[in-house]
């Protein structure tokens, strides 16, 4: 079959803030940029991050990247990588003044300068008293910066495949990454996009589990390509629970509620986080507030008729902070929770929110994978930044704030080393004549007529069973049960088959290879979630409740061939400061 | 619940048509959406857009039993029977509830919506009192849903012209931003019978916006200040 073919000197699948901050890189170098995305860019899902982005800027009070850089390798439970670290909380402030002088309409100091606020797990002086770090615009921080980056683009006059699929990576024989298949959803067609550089931004993939705070679209599609590719996903097993989604709905309540003095309540009205966390009490890391807030529950001191929930209570904070500063939770509120937050409490609970792992990179970008030479040897061509990547600049847990920043950091470092690839490599390799076969054939399965399972059927019992089986607590035999499960569900794919079989904007056949996607992320995750027997960060194991650094402190590789691990070494040594060693972690 | 929805694929359909359709379930807490979901369900090849699910991303805007609004935050207790869907008006439909939106893209993109300021960039944030950043509340929390355009009638004669209500809000959005140093250029650029003018204060969009914006008012600021500069 002949597929067009058009040829850029790099190729960006993904538009949220990471594949648009990368895309204006490499526009201020002149090169020919095309970005790929399957929705109108400002539909990602960085339009739903609320609470802000971390900056050590010390607007309201004294801060250091250095102090910042601490909490980020603690709330990591010490699995975060300490040079990317380094180079994310130094690089920190940079990237928010950038942000501001593209335009976008940070909330202002009464000294004009950018509004700041409290979040979880950021300290002064190495654990001291709660840092106040947080850059943010209201609680609509994500929607400000996605559009603004979005703008600056226009600007940029940036080459657009907007609602666009990305099918598969096509590669050769060494490796080398020589471009992607895409699927044109309004017309149906495949296009071969030839690139010497390959930047995959295709963000998180929350919807492997039934409750998530994540969009739709966040179907792990950049992930899937990897594994097809052959190469390993990193740290999958850890999934950040955000404490406070709305209940029922899942819809995310910003963490930037507690940081304006928010709480959250019992049903006794009791503050309970005060037992768990003395110091940090509300504004503890995520995955230990979770935790706290799932034991309530299971104790049997949740709220509502089924006690399984609990209260976000801000009603104190008075119509004017609401109003103001947390406008945008108020409408969700009122919205998917039928309460007035001015008035009432809202009921959350805990609620899959974010992917710490993802495809291995180092801190320019590069996807990098064990080879002859090494445990990170970089796959000629290939990026990844966002929350499709791991870095890992968040580890076991990451620290509210900090993913905006990821963003931002790794798009421009990977497009500055996508700058220097490319005047390495000044032409293009040749495509092997079936090169793109992998792609092509895999396009064609769903054109298979005759019946079959639903694609929806199989995708709802994937998720239902992510839920039961890898939640905020975790356990042998349930863990054990599931990956079974996850790999009878997985089986019954080749036999799924579509009634759609039209070309014209086909969004079932999109349903169907996103599905083939979250099955390669599921399997991914509850196989290294059922082989690390620890707690660390976010992945809670009943039966190994402790950390345990002399068998566990390095990170997970899965293969999709034979569901094969590998680990990998913690980079522990920083860039040029002194390294954070392991200790025990209280808030 | 029942459900008359409008159905065309060009592939395999002549014209269009609307089709009715049933779901087994309660209103509840649900939204529009979610149902719609169940109905996909059913029917694979129902086709719309969707991505956030909770009114941020702009995606699923259609005609709601005559009203423009986003699907994922209409609850369905709100609606008469049978729910009618149909794609937002006066754009092209590429296939049953998908719109081509180039037309209000491109109006978008020509109002230049992007900070201009060549003056030095200083090390620091360029400052701003929380007053002047007052100024952009209600203007930089549009979405790009279209609800507000697609309800104009001015948009539906000229949508090659009239920029429409969402590129008006946003040419004012850089205008009342006291860091935009290109407002006398943004009014040269609207000062036209049709780029601007087009809007005779209707309010439709007003109506339609499910973010609560009001693109009237903005539009009406900007008429303000060309008749400023003209006395």
């Amino acid at each position: 079959m002949a597929v067009a073919k058009r040829t850029f000197d790099a190729v960006i699948i993904g538009g949220g803030g990471a594949g648009l901050r990368a895309a204006l890189q490499l526009a201020k170098s002149d090169l020919k940029v095309a970005l790929v995305s399957k929705v109108f860019p400002t539909r990602s899902h960085t339009v739903s991050a609320q609470g802000g982005i971390a900056a050590s800027l010390g607007n309201v009070k004294e801060d250091s990247w250095h102090w910042h850089m601490y909490d980020t390798v603690k709330g990591s439970d010490y699995l975060g990588d300490q040079d990317a670290i380094e180079f994310m909380c130094r690089q920190a402030n940079e990237a928010v003044i950038e942000l501001e002088h593209f335009g976008m309409p940070f909330d202002r100091l009464p000294d004009g300068k950018i509004y700041q606020r409290p979040f979880g797990g950021m300290t002064q002086n190495y654990g001291g008293d709660p840092a106040i770090r947080t850059c943010a615009v209201a609680d609509r921080t994500g929607h400000a910066m996605l559009h603004t980056l979005y703008q600056r683009n226009v600007a940029a006059k940036t080459h657009f495949f907007e609602e666009y699929f990305a099918v598969d990576l096509v590669t050769d024989h060494h490796g080398y990454t020589l471009g992607v298949v895409i699927l044109n959803l309004q017309t149906g067609e495949p296009l071969f996009i030839e690139a010497r550089a390959t930047i995959l931004a295709t963000g998180g993939a929350g919807r492997i589990f039934a409750a998530t705070t994540n969009a739709l679209i966040n179907t792990g599609d950049g992930l899937g390509m990897v594994l097809r590719a052959g190469l390993p996903l990193e740290d999958m097993e850890f999934w950040q629970f955000h404490p406070t989604g709305i209940h029922g709905a899942g819809v995310l309540v910003t963490e930037g509620v507690r940081g304006e003095g928010g709480y959250l309540v019992n049903k006794d009205g009791e503050r309970f986080m005060e037992r768990y966390a003395p110091n940090a009490k509300d504004l503890a890391s995520r995955d230990v507030v979770s935790r706290a807030m799932a034991v309530e529950i299971h104790e049997g001191r949740g709220c509502g008729p089924k006690a399984d929930h609990v209260y976000l209570k801000l009603d104190h904070l008075g119509p004017e902070v609401i109003k103001s500063k947390l406008p945008g939770i108020r409408e969700l509120s009122l919205k998917f929770a039928h309460v007035d937050p001015i008035e009432a409490p809202i009921p959350v609970v805990p609620t899959v929110h974010y992917m710490m792992g993802g495809i291995p990179t180092n801190l320019h970008g590069q996807v990098v994978a064990p080879t002859r030479t090494g445990p990170e040897e970089a796959i000629p061509g290939l990026y990844a930044i966002g929350e499709c990547a791991c870095v890992s600049v968040h580890g076991a847990n990451r620290l509210g704030s900090n993913s905006l920043l990821d963003l931002i950091v790794f798009g421009r470092a990977a497009g500055n080393r996508v700058i220097d690839h490319l005047k390495e490599n000044p032409f293009p390799r040749p495509v092997p004549v079936d090169a793109l076969d992998p792609a092509l054939s895999r396009l064609a399965r769903w054109d298979r007529k005759g019946g079959g399972e639903s694609v929806s059927a199989i995708r709802e019992d994937l998720r239902q069973t992510m839920q039961r089986h890898c939640g905020v607590f975790r356990a042998a035999e349930v863990l054990k049960e599931g990956v079974a499960k996850v790999k009878a569900i997985a089986e019954r794919l080749p036999h799924a088959a579509l009634t759609d079989h039209s070309k014209t904007f086909n969004t079932a056949r999109i349903e169907a290879l996103e599905l083939e996607n979250l099955m390669g992320v599921a399997l991914a995750t509850i196989v290294s979630a059922e082989a690390r027997t620890e707690s660390r960060g976010a992945h809670a194991r009943d039966d190994h409740p402790q950390r345990d650094d002399r068998n566990w402190l390095k990170h997970s590789l899965y293969y999709a061939e034979d569901h094969r691990l590998d680990y990998k070494p913690v980079r522990l040594k920083p860039l040029t400061v002194e390294s954070f060693e392991p200790k025990a972690r209280s808030y | 619940m029942r459900f008359s929805i409008y159905r065309y694929n060009p592939d395999t359909d002549a014209k269009p048509r609307m089709q009715d359709y049933e779901l087994a379930i309660e209103a509840g807490d649900m939204m529009l959406l979610d149902a719609m979901l169940l109905l996909k369900d059913q029917d694979d090849t129902l086709s719309f857009r969707r991505s956030c699910r909770e009114g941020v991303c702009g995606s699923d805007a259609m005609n709601i039993n005559g009203f423009n609004g986003l699907a994922c935050v209409t609850p369905l207790s709100s609606l008469k029977q049978p729910i009618t869907l149909r794609p937002l008006p006066g754009l092209p439909v590429i296939r049953d509830l998908i719109v081509d939106m180039e037309q209000f893209y491109h109006q978008y993109r020509s109002i230049k919506p992007y900070l201009i300021n060549e003056e030095p960039e200083p090390e620091i944030e360029r400052l701003q009192s929380p007053e002047e950043r007052a100024e952009l509340d209600g203007l930089y929390e549009c979405i790009l849903c279209a609800c507000c355009s697609t309800s104009c009638p001015s948009f539906w004669w000229n949508p090659d012209k009239f920029v429409g209500p969402a590129g008006l809000l946003q040419a004012y959005r850089f205008i009342a931003d006291s860091r935009d140093k290109a407002t006398r250029e943004r009014l040269d650029d609207l000062e036209d019978p049709y780029r601007l003018f087009r809007c005779h204060s209707i309010m439709n969009c007003v109506a339609a916006c499910p973010k609560g914006l009001n693109p009237t008012l903005a539009i009406g600021r900007i008429k303000e200040l060309l008749t400023k500069r003209t006395v």
